[in-house]
């Protein structure tokens, strides 16, 4: 038998379900269904860990993180499941207890831009203007970027649209220069770009910003359901749970964990 | 002599009663979704050569070692397509003597992949190689090459190794592919010109054109960022954070984080349908 045969012999699960039998099946489901079972007992019991910890971090009890340094924490992200976004309350309770963390940039993102739907914004920034006294709402010329004037924080809305949408703009760009180019003979048909290019495209189509330095994702799973990929090279990435049980807790020990990281970018 | 073949003897039955092990393992978890394409960003060889006074050199090469063993695994289970970021386009600016240890560790391990006995030609695997191999010194890139040639035509699963990759760099690699291709389209085409370039003309011009998106990103060491690795594909994709070093990853690991995945598969699967 020449070995290429053997191959799909080898590649082929052990165990095909229609090959099993019926009590070989149930048995398996059985095991299934009691792993699982373990699994997500040692998820809740991580998770009432987690609550005392958060708690304790709240109630100002673990002295470390009293003395929060975010001076290294210029913008943060956080990504919202599209369905959750509507809970536009919870969302701007959110974004005001960020606000007292001095974060220079906030970026909101949902896959489907829930979130820069004009009315649901305008009940955020209604909520932070009550919540808020120092700060001070105005509007910018692109309806999906906000100021607050007196804080001189900048408040983003992202979508997907902003993502792989804003590249394909990008790159539909770069090629009228590449044409443009070719026409006074500079270029021969190679095109040849830079990341520096692809940077200045992004922001002549206005799909550009800064990268995170930290993203929270508040949603079922640790996904980034589209966030623009130019702007997630090196953003550290935490998953804080459903919006529904967000813990002031959960975001003093993502920041806490942020400004004790050390990245040396690959070297 | 006869002291030799016990020991083998035991060798044997321990590995026999490992494997069957493994095979009920992966009975009972195929009861749930199986991923179709794992990605691993292989982080902290250097870090475990220093918790072990080794040298980094040491690192790697256990890396390497523990690779072998994920692949097998994955394989086994039934994923179909494993990519794994093996050197960064940042990573060259480590030292000259790791970067060339580095090197002649890939160009020894490339070679060994052609040899009837690796597990490339027992699996059948396809190699590619993703990245910008011209920064790759002469040797090791047509090492890459011979061996993404000489698999090919290779039917079984596929293993996609980054080397000398950054996701931007892809994505610029893209936008070159992509302008070009529509240049030479208008050229030819004596139709309306089209200079809108879309994300499907992209999307064919990554390196991972014609594989699926990850199902799952496994980043090992507790880090919790891509650092540039397929962040384009990774939209849908279920990133799981490893606490343990590369080279300590183990089957124990592989199962937990299937387990998990299964957990989030019904979310991610409900957001891939809303895009479509």
């Amino acid at each position: 038998m020449d070995s290429r045969d053997k191959i799909p012999s080898l590649l082929t699960p052990q165990f095909k379900i229609s090959q099993r039998s019926g009590a070989w099946m149930l048995l398996s489901e059985f095991c299934w269904h009691l792993l699982h079972f373990v699994v997500h007992m040692v998820h809740i019991v991580s998770h009432m860990v987690d609550s005392f910890q958060f708690y304790f971090i709240s109630s100002g009890l673990l002295r470390e993180y009293d003395i929060l340094q975010v001076k290294k924490l210029r913008h943060l992200a956080i990504i919202f499941d599209s369905e959750e976004a509507h809970q536009t309350s919870k969302i701007g309770e959110l974004i005001s207890y960020l606000l007292s963390f001095g974060v220079k940039h906030i970026s909101l993102y949902d896959m489907e831009g829930v979130l820069k739907q004009s009315n649901e914004m305008e009940f955020i920034l209604k909520g932070l203007n009550d919540s808020s006294a120092t700060s001070h709402f105005e509007a910018d010329a692109n309806p999906s970027t906000a100021f607050l004037d007196k804080e001189k924080m900048k408040l983003e809305l992202l979508s997907f649209s902003d993502g792989k949408e804003g590249v394909a703009k990008a790159a539909s760009l770069l090629y009228s220069k590449y044409l443009t180019d070719v026409d006074i003979g500079e270029h021969q048909i190679e095109p040849r770009f830079t990341e520096a290019d692809v940077d200045g495209a992004l922001r002549s189509v206005g799909c550009e910003g800064p990268e995170p330095d930290l993203l929270l994702i508040v949603g079922p799973a640790r996904c980034s359901l589209g966030f623009p990929a130019w702007r997630m090279r090196y953003t550290e990435i935490v998953h804080i749970g459903p919006l529904g049980s967000v813990k002031f807790g959960a975001i003093v020990k993502a920041i806490y964990d942020f400004s004790k990281k050390h990245q040396n970018y690959g070297s | 002599m006869e002291h030799g073949s016990k020991v083998s003897h035991t060798y044997d039955f321990v590995g026999s009663v490992w494997s069957f092990f493994r095979r009920c393992v992966y009975s009972i978890i195929s009861i749930g979704p199986i991923p179709n394409h794992i990605a691993f960003i292989m982080d902290g060889n250097r870090r475990y050569a220093k918790c072990h006074g080794l040298k980094p050199n040491a690192g790697h090469r256990m890396g390497f070692l523990a690779l072998m063993s994920v692949l097998q695994y994955c394989y086994e289970m039934g994923v179909h397509y494993v990519t794994v970021y093996a050197f960064s386009i940042d990573n060259f600016n480590r030292t000259p003597e790791e970067v060339q240890h580095v090197m002649d560790l890939m160009q020894d391990k490339i070679e060994g992949l052609l040899k009837e006995e690796s597990f490339v030609n027992k699996y059948g695997i396809r190699v590619n190689f993703w990245g910008n191999l011209r920064l790759l010194r002469e040797s090791v890139r047509l090492a890459a090459e011979k061996a993404m040639a000489a698999t090919a035509e290779n039917k079984g699963a596929v293993l996609s190794i980054c080397i000398a990759y950054t996701s931007r760099d892809e994505i610029v690699h893209a936008i070159q592919g992509a302008c070009k291709e529509k240049y030479n389209q208008n050229q030819s085409s004596k139709d309306v010109k089209e200079d809108e370039i879309s994300i499907a003309d992209l999307e064919s011009h990554m390196y991972t054109s014609g594989c699926p998106d990850p199902d799952i990103i496994v980043r090992t060491s507790g880090e919790t960022r891509l650092s540039n690795f397929l962040l384009w594909q990774s939209s849908r994709s279920y990133l799981h954070v490893h606490n343990a070093l590369w080279p300590e990853i183990s089957f124990c690991h592989l199962v937990w984080e299937i387990l998990q995945y299964q957990r989030v598969q019904p979310f991610l699967v409900k957001q891939k349908e809303k895009s479509l």
